[in-house]
């Protein structure tokens, strides 16, 4: 079974390859096999409507959840059996849904907790996360709890960046968010897929959204891939009936 | 009036006691969520370790027993998670029926090892005596467990507030799925704080072989205490275990004063009941915008 091309260098290895991804919560089954590629430095969007598997599908490549059947492969190694925190070191960076942070902890702690955890323990690691949202460095003694939704998601995605992932899973980044933030963090992930080179994994409502960022996309809908192509085929007809609500 | 200010010492002195049963379950009852009904029996292991080591330290056992027992009840507590806790994290009431029935299998095996009767660890030379506290006499032994609980807390907030393991102990009791997915390794943090907590028990065994013997049923006295004052002062709040112990001690304190032990006991689970009927989370909660 091979992935739906989604890659835009086709030839290069993906850096991660879903086959055959089945998950459930108890009995209630949620995803029903589904593939999913990501290249090396490229975006895959993931749309859908609400409840059809997204987060779902992030958690079980994540390995927050244990998917029941197939395979996540990242970077050339099978980690599907692998605990959530061994698949961070190895360079895979989650941002769940809903602007998850520490809340009792501050800023600074929220950062330098998950620094502790990392592989690589460089200081640089904070101060480069910091530049990508500069806002936070006038928080950093502030408590996470207290900060608004959007400054939580910046702080949750910098959070991702200091454990210097070659891969991020964006869970719905803007959902929540108010919209002055909203443009922020749309610019800061631009800036790190394309400056930065890092693969992106996003979950996204928007098609406009998904239309400016994506190299590809698979449509998700009652647990398996609908559709999936390149940024292109975004537009065709078909592609806005499966998602329209 | 003289005799009121005389509850005063008496009343810490309970809430110094309580608050030492106490600690421990703030960590793997407040933090962890683990009903460990086998709490109890930590707090025996560290008195029993107490009576071993007078073989070896005579007089000064207590002192010698107190990080002997926070190893000895550690352990156990580290073995009880590893073997069968954590296969039950998520069900609390099948956590309850295994760890009761654990406490019942360790206080068996006490009475095998110790016999059934009650034994008493010497206090050290230094800790008999008493002073004059507000007109009333407080013994040295009860002054010793206030500040060991004023150290045991003082001990925690240090680690809880300052050191790395501390900040991700911190971190997975606040979001542990995304202290998982920040590349913490959470099960082994869930390990080391099973260990401090049941480790503490065993301190508290120690305190408490200074007011009294050490019997195979110890546990069963103050495992409610102690689950009573975690619920009080709000899951997982150091904070608020200390306020709820001392309030706790105190209430003990002047409800016996007034009337008899027994129903002092009932008054102050009276009192509880009622207040976590106004309050069910406890005197403090964790409070964000995230959880509004």
């Amino acid at each position: 079974m091979s992935g739906p091309e989604s890659t835009p260098e086709a030839g290069e290895p993906p850096l991660l390859e879903v086959t055959g991804l089945e998950a459930a919560y108890g009995r209630a089954r949620v995803l029903f096999g589904v593939d999913v590629t990501v290249g090396a430095g490229s975006l895959t969007c993931v749309m859908g409507r609400n409840g059809v598997g997204k987060t779902t599908l992030l958690n079980a490549v994540m390995g927050v959840l244990a998917p029941t059947a197939g395979r996540v492969v990242f970077d050339g190694e099978d980690v599907t059996r692998l605990p959530a925190h061994e698949r961070v070191r190895r360079g895979m960076g989650y941002v769940p849904q809903g602007h998850e942070t520490f809340p009792q902890l501050t800023v600074a702690e929220n950062l330098q907790v998950t620094l502790e955890a990392s592989r690589h323990r460089d200081r640089g690691a904070i101060d480069e996360a910091l530049e990508v949202f500069p806002r936070l460095k006038d928080l950093l003694g502030r408590r996470a709890g207290f900060l608004s939704g959007g400054q939580q998601q910046q702080l949750a995605i910098a959070r991702a960046l200091v454990t210097r992932p070659r891969m991020l899973l964006l869970d719905e980044p803007t959902e929540g968010v108010q919209p002055s933030i909203v443009a922020e963090i749309e610019a800061a992930i631009v800036r790190l897929h394309r400056e930065r080179g890092l693969a992106v994994l996003l979950v996204e409502q928007y098609l406009e959204l998904a239309l400016r960022l994506a190299d590809g996309f698979v449509i998700i809908e009652g647990g398996v891939v609908r559709r999936a192509g390149t940024a292109g085929d975004l537009r065709d007809e078909e592609v806005r009936r499966l998602l329209a609500v | 009036m003289d005799s009121l200010l005389n509850q005063v010492p008496i009343g810490l002195s309970i809430g110094a006691v309580l608050l030492l049963v106490a600690l421990g379950l703030t960590f793997t009852f407040g933090q962890m969520g683990v009903v460990n009904m086998a709490h109890g029996e930590f707090i025996m292991a560290g008195g029993y370790t107490a009576y071993m080591l007078q073989d070896w330290a005579g007089s000064q056992a207590v002192l010698a027993a107190l990080p002997v027992a926070f190893a000895v009840a550690g352990a156990l507590g580290w073995v009880l998670e590893r073997l069968a806790i954590r296969h039950f994290y998520g069900r609390p009431l099948d956590t309850l029926l295994l760890t009761w029935g654990v406490s019942l299998v360790l206080q068996q095996a006490a009475r095998d090892l110790f016999g059934a009767p009650n034994v008493q660890v010497v206090a050290p030379g230094w800790l008999t005596g008493r002073i004059e506290v507000l007109g009333g006499a407080l013994p040295y032994a009860r002054l010793f467990i206030m500040a060991l609980a004023v150290a045991c807390v003082a001990g925690i907030w240090l680690y809880l507030s300052r050191s790395r393991p501390g900040r991700r102990m911190r971190a997975v009791m606040q979001n542990r799925q995304l202290a998982e997915v920040s590349g913490v390794a959470t099960a082994r943090v869930d390990q080391l704080t099973f260990f401090i907590g049941s480790g503490l028990a065993g301190v508290a065994g120690v305190a408490l072989t200074l007011i009294g013997p050490v019997g195979p049923s110890i546990g069963t006295y103050y495992i409610v205490d102690a689950f009573l004052v975690v619920v009080a002062g709000g899951l997982g709040q150091l904070r608020g275990a200390v306020i709820a112990a001392v309030a706790l001690g105190m209430l003990n304190s002047y409800a016996e004063f007034w009337t008899d032990a027994s129903l002092a006991k009932v008054i102050v689970f009276a009192v509880v009941i009622g207040f976590l009927q106004v309050r069910p989370q406890g005197m403090f909660v964790l409070r964000s915008r995230a959880l509004t």
